[in-house]
């Protein structure tokens, strides 16, 4: 079985009528877990519940069988590195939306760690046209929030969400300067933007390459405290409680941070954040002998560390889950330790690796998805991560019980650097729904 | 209001900030103000009503159209009147304020018109001398005769002040502006909205008692005037707010943004204007509905009321310390 991907001239078709019968229709956002039918007219979805079955359906209607497999809203990933403009040799926008079509994911959010950066508004036009041209999935851009990503002049907030930013960050480069902080929340509060913020105090990392643990004493490699993080967060709940503004701190791996979160939470903060797979599937141990695809930003944490992450999505401290893709070339990551890149590729594992957490009975199947659809739609403001009348027709058809093992040599992203390999996990996409047309479809050739 | 005893009535030894000002000192103000205006259209504009006296004009901060405005004020009213300006005097060379007040206190000028680029400096200097002081703007706190210019340009336009709904846009933050505005508005029961990005907001500014909008088309409905000021060059390039683009797109006053105010809503400006920044050329050159240089012709009465009055306070007898 392999997943076939729809090639580009699929844009130019009509949608069309569809109808999915026989399925687990999952809405995490009204709680809906019932067996029936999906239609599908044009790009929305025009009807759905256990009444929808295939009597009385006009002839014009492809029908599609679900088989009693779980239909769901498409995945809608706020975080992935896309790396085009300026990195094309590790990714692009096409081939990045091959992989998240593979693994189930409808919408992504792109971060500017690109070259130029997304900091200007005719580079949004340039990711907006991109994805137009060449994306099987929705694309949006998140733009810089300050020029070159320097974290000193604030790049145009409004002007950039007018034209379609869904979020602002520097991404890897978290802004330092407490007051430049304080003034991109203060006036992002004019166009209620959503900030997000790495969490990083980048002095106190220094040049530390994994956890700072007797692991990397033992592995001689110098360590990020798990502090830099804490701290980061602690500023910057701080400075957000100070002006408001709408703070989202990227990828939370500490006991410590997500305590943090959940203490603002409760004074009334608007503060989320996310996390990705990998800090709640694996510990510090991965890195093992030296494994560089386990070099990842921030580092991959000790193990009470990762019970925390866990515990984190269990009670909703942790408002999403993304893939963090980070795409890089067999260059990059084919050095010793110290020299090779930071970063995972996330898209085709996300939903395996979710589907982990439910199968360990850490998280119900909808609160799962909740992270991966609703929530992160909200935070973005999209029309997504709905099955529900009039809502696009973006949706994933998955088998959670199908168990396979990750192949990284299979991954439709050009990049393959993930530690991933060759784990047993159990789910997977076996049908992507973009705007009514099927994006990726399981076959049972070869 | 209270009638007021004489034309001479002013209960203060110095102008320097509105605050200190109570609704009669203003209306006397602008009263006295008012009838400067007809003196100084006619060819023959000279006073002596301050013949005698001597008035030192100290910009520590650089300045065209106040300086000269009071310049103006000082010299048709009869008085002497100097300049002194940072690169013509000690200051360069490193004198304090204090002893730069004991060294023209000495010289006896009977009024000083004080500009300093440090908020409270010209209450300090005026603490150091016998003569009395106007604050011609000091640093982000007050700008007292801006703000009487303003209120009699409007009264003037609009027959009355009182009940009028003013939004003052911009960069209020580092403006002595729109403090010395803020207060004399609410002194006289004029209604004040507040139009900025919260980055150009002074903190806790919503207990002024005044309405705060960031969207400008908000903030503009149902205005009887918009009072644009000056954006600071320094302020944007990504510090405070992130361009001029940016900032003439959502905060620049052009007829789009003007349409929710009052058809004839008065158009305000203190100068000098960025056009393209915070204000559209079109708008600033409309006849109809921009007093810019309306205030700039105020600006000659009202401060010929305020020595006036100071002067008239002075001891009449002569300086003999």
């Amino acid at each position: 079985m392999s997943p076939r991907l729809a090639d580009l001239t699929i844009k130019k078709t009509r949608p069309g009528r569809v109808a999915y019968l026989n399925a687990r229709l999952l809405d995490p956002e009204t709680g809906l877990d019932t067996r029936g039918g999906l239609l599908t007219e044009g790009e929305f979805i025009f009807d759905l519940g256990p009444h929808v079955s295939g009597e009385d359906l006009a002839e014009d209607y492809t029908i599609i069988d679900a088989q009693g497999l779980c239909l769901a809203p498409g995945l809608v990933d706020m975080r992935a590195h896309l790396r085009e403009p300026g990195y094309e040799h590790k990714e692009t926008i096409h081939t990045g939306s091959r992989s998240a079509a593979a693994g189930g994911i409808t919408t992504i959010a792109c971060m500017p760690s690109t070259n130029p950066t997304i900091d200007d508004v005719s580079l949004v036009h340039f990711i907006e046209r991109r994805a137009r041209e060449t994306s099987l999935v929705k694309v949006h851009p998140i733009a810089a929030v300050t020029k070159e990503r320097k974290g000193e002049q604030l790049t145009e907030l409004g002007l950039l969400s007018d034209a379609g930013a869904v979020a602002f960050s520097d991404g890897l480069n978290p802004i330092a300067n407490a007051n430049v902080l304080r003034r991109a929340l203060s006036y992002g509060t004019i166009f209620d933007v959503l900030l997000i913020q790495h969490p990083e105090d980048m002095a106190l990392s220094g040049s530390g390459v994994m956890n700072s643990s007797e692991l990397s004493t033992r592995l001689g490699l110098l360590g990020i405290p798990s502090e830099s993080e804490a701290l980061m967060a602690a500023r910057d709940i701080r400075i957000a409680e100070m002006v408001g503004g709408r703070l989202h701190i990227a990828h939370v791996t500490t006991a410590e941070t997500i305590e943090l979160v959940r203490r603002a939470k409760v004074r009334g903060l608007k503060i989320t954040c996310d996390t990705a797979p990998q800090y709640f599937a694996l510990n510090e141990n991965a890195v093992g002998d030296y494994l560089t695809f386990a070099k990842v930003r921030p580092p991959l944490r000790c193990e009470s560390d990762r019970q925390a992450v866990v515990a984190g999505l269990k009670d909703g401290t942790i408002d999403a889950v993304v893939s963090d893709h980070a795409p890089h070339d067999q260059d990059s990551k084919r050095q010793p330790f110290i020299q090779a890149a930071f970063g995972i590729v996330g898209l085709e594992t996300m939903l395996p690796l979710l589907l982990e957490m439910v199968h360990n009975s850490h998280i119900s199947l909808l609160e799962a998805l909740a992270t991966v659809t609703c929530r992160p739609a909200d935070l973005l403001k999209l029309k997504a991560g709905r099955l529900q009348k009039g809502f696009p027709a973006d949706l994933v058809l998955f088998d959670p019980d199908v168990a396979w093992r990750v192949d990284r040599k299979a991954f439709m992203s050009k990049s393959k650097n993930s530690p991933f390999d060759e784990r047993p996990v159990m789910g997977r996409a076996l049908r992507t729904v973009v705007s009514g047309r099927t994006v990726m479809a399981f076959t049972d050739e070869d | 209001m209270t009638a007021v005893p004489d034309k001479h009535y002013f209960p203060h030894r110095h102008l320097l900030g509105i605050e200190e000002l109570s609704a009669p000192d203003i209306l006397h103000l602008l009263d006295l103000a008012d009838s400067y205006v007809a003196l100084n259209r006619r060819a023959e504009k000279k006073q002596d009503t301050l013949r005698g006296r001597t008035q030192i004009n100290m910009f520590f901060e650089s300045s065209t159209r106040t300086r000269t405005s009071f310049e103006l004020a000082g010299k048709r009213l009869g008085a002497d009147v100097i300049n002194m300006t940072p690169t013509t005097s000690a200051i360069k060379k490193g004198e304090t304020l204090i002893d730069t007040a004991a060294t023209l206190n000495a010289m006896h000028p009977d009024v000083l018109v004080v500009r300093h680029p440090d908020s409270g400096a010209v209450k300090l200097l005026a603490n150091a001398v016998n003569a009395a002081v106007i604050n011609a703007g000091d640093g982000s706190h007050e700008h007292p005769t801006q703000a009487l210019l303003d209120a009699l340009t409007i009264r003037r336009r609009l027959g009355t002040l009182s009940g009028l709904t003013v939004a003052i846009c911009g960069d209020i933050a580092h403006s002595r502006v729109a403090r010395s505005n803020i207060l004399l508005f609410n002194t006289l029961g004029v209604r004040v909205r507040l139009v900025a990005p919260p980055t150009l907001l002074p903190t806790a500014v919503e207990r002024y008692g005044v309405e705060v909008h960031h969207d400008m088309r908000e903030g503009l409905k149902d205005v009887d005037i918009v009072m644009m000021l000056r954006l600071q060059l320094e302020r944007m390039q990504g510090s405070f707010v992130p361009s001029e683009r940016e900032y003439f797109h959502y905060y620049g006053l052009d007829y789009d943004k003007l349409a929710v105010a009052k058809p004839d809503a008065l158009i305000m400006h203190p100068g000098p204007m960025n056009r393209g920044v915070e204000i559209d050329s079109e708008v600033a050159d409309d006849i109809n509905r921009s007093v810019i240089l309306d205030q700039v012709e105020m600006g000659v009465a009202v401060r010929q009321a305020c020595l006036e009055v100071l002067a008239h306070n002075l001891d009449q007898s002569d300086h003999n310390q």
